[in-house]
């Protein structure tokens, strides 16, 4: 089975650069900024995101970037195999700041949709953004992302594999043609 | 999980799988909002044939707290006091659209009855069974041990290498049994002190020492001390000469508590039989855990609700 690799090591950085450079701009600032990453990869890239954005803004504060677990918001926990959980650590509270998810790869919408309900539950955001490393379409809720590393038209058969050094010992993205593995957990078509 | 009937077939890392995700649950209750809705539209039951204000609050609150819906259910005043069988009322819950029952029998081996039998396709929790075992406790107690042995660090861990005591009427004790297996299968090393009398004629299979001299076992340093009710309700025969007696001999007095290290914990599954089987001074000090394993109780049940009602229903063994 073919798998293309469309993003390197240096184009994740790159895009994790920019975007970065986006939420600080549309922000103003580093000032009432929370980063929360979605369980697993997406923690990883909001980490790298805060970091960059440290570097940016030497003056913003160390407890930037954290986690959302959305495992018990989601709608599909009596159709697939029982997930779970992963620690939620939100840095500070999230009333009154500008919350930006971030997750690997974008697609249904639904993951997304279960961040909104968790968030709602931990505080009342002042605005709520997203980022991803990837948005491959196929979006079943209306939800768009703010800040998107890369756009990757593709075919609900297809597999994109994002692959972070802290987990997967290398960065990359690769999209695979259909195959009748199981497929990854992020890009399994949901009913 | 299909059914939670006991802590013998649990093994480790099911266990340490279910401590973990009971870390999750026990951060959602430092929130304003204490409520999941992780199994909206689910139908928990409690069906109580015995009496238990503690154990069924606890599953109630983690019930509820996962957004399902709750229906209790206690023997007295229901048809279960006109001789209606375990089998009938089990047809009930079915009819009712039970996800799952959590049974508290006085019978050993009605929570597997119910399992095993086809009468009811729903997952069956254990909230205590006769003298047979009482899995969520052992296992709050094992959450409260962890988190009181390794602080915010307590994930994926086991509890390799503590110490744990364990004294009183084991004979009658489910808590006991139950956390004999769990904390073997966490690594720890468990201790029974007892009087002969109330410990079982197996107690030499159990992966436990043994041992008739709690002044002996309170030297010794135990990281945590677990005090067990004398369940005189179950007692058809005398066991011990009097309660004075057993209380100078295998109760937590203040002089024993006084000689314990500052960092042992003091535990007890309550209801607690204070200056009997322990002191107040011993219950109410700083290392008595009592409040903390029953607000873990509400943690830990609903991490075994989550895991018997989210996934695919797997098919019965």
């Amino acid at each position: 089975m073919a798998v293309r690799h469309v993003l390197q090591q240096a184009d994740i950085e790159r895009a994790l650069t920019r975007i970065a450079h986006e939420i600080l701009e549309s922000n103003r600032g580093v000032d009432d900024l929370v980063i929360l990453g979605i369980p697993t990869r997406g923690v990883m890239l909001a980490a790298r995101i805060a970091e960059i954005i440290r570097r940016i803004e030497p003056n913003a504060p160390a407890a930037l970037a954290g986690s959302l677990d959305v495992t018990m918001y989601r709608d599909d926990l009596s159709h697939t195999r029982t997930r779970t959980p992963a620690p939620t650590d939100v840095p500070v509270g999230i009333d009154d700041r500008t919350v930006v998810l971030v997750d690997d790869v974008l697609y249904s919408g639904r993951t997304i949709r279960a961040a909104l309900d968790a968030l709602a539950d931990l505080g009342r955001p002042r605005a709520v953004r997203l980022a991803v490393l990837v948005d491959r379409g196929h979006r079943q809720f209306p939800i768009r992302a703010d800040f998107v590393g890369k756009n990757l038209p593709s075919a609900a058969s297809e597999r994109i594999n994002v692959l972070l050094r802290e987990v997967d010992g290398e960065d990359g993205v690769t999209i695979e043609g259909a195959s009748d593995e199981a497929p990854a957990l992020h890009a399994r078509p949901r009913p | 999980m299909r059914h939670l009937l006991s802590t013998r077939d649990l093994g480790r890392d099911r266990a340490i799988e279910l401590l973990d995700i009971a870390e999750d649950m026990a951060a959602v209750q430092q929130r304003e909002v204490r409520k999941l809705p992780t199994l909206r539209g689910r139908t928990v039951v409690n069906l109580f044939f015995e009496d238990s204000t503690r154990t069924r609050v606890s599953f109630e609150a983690a019930a509820k707290r996962l957004s399902a819906d709750v229906i209790t259910f206690s023997a007295k005043g229901s048809s279960v006091s006109k001789g209606e069988s375990l089998k009938d009322t089990a047809q009930t819950l079915q009819a009712i659209g039970a996800d799952a029952v959590v049974v508290r029998h006085q019978a050993s081996g009605a929570p597997q009855t119910l399992a095993t039998s086809g009468w009811i396709d729903a997952g069956v929790v254990n909230a205590g069974d006769g003298t047979h075992e009482h899995p969520t406790q052992a296992l709050l107690d094992a959450f409260t041990m962890r988190r009181r042995l390794h602080g915010d660090a307590s994930r994926g861990r086991g509890l390799d290498g503590a110490r744990v005591v364990i004294v009183g009427d084991v004979l009658h004790s489910r808590v006991a049994r139950s956390n004999v297996w769990l904390l073997d299968a966490l690594g720890a090393e468990v201790t029974l002190v007892a009087p002969p009398t109330l410990l079982p004629v197996d107690v030499s299979a159990w992966p436990a020492r043994v041992g008739y001299d709690l002044d002996a076992a309170i030297d010794s340093g135990p990281d945590a001390v677990m005090m067990l009710r004398v369940q005189a309700e179950r007692m058809h025969a005398a066991f011990f000469p009097n309660s004075r007696e057993y209380s100078r001999t295998w109760g937590l007095d203040d002089a024993r508590f006084a000689r314990l290290p500052r960092t042992t914990m003091v535990m007890h599954p309550g209801p607690m039989n204070r200056g009997f089987e322990i002191a107040a001074s011993a219950a109410d000090s700083a290392q008595s855990t009592v409040l903390e394993q029953v607000a873990n109780g509400v943690s830990v049940r609903m991490a075994a609700l989550y895991l018997l009602l989210s996934g695919e229903r797997e098919v019965a063994a």
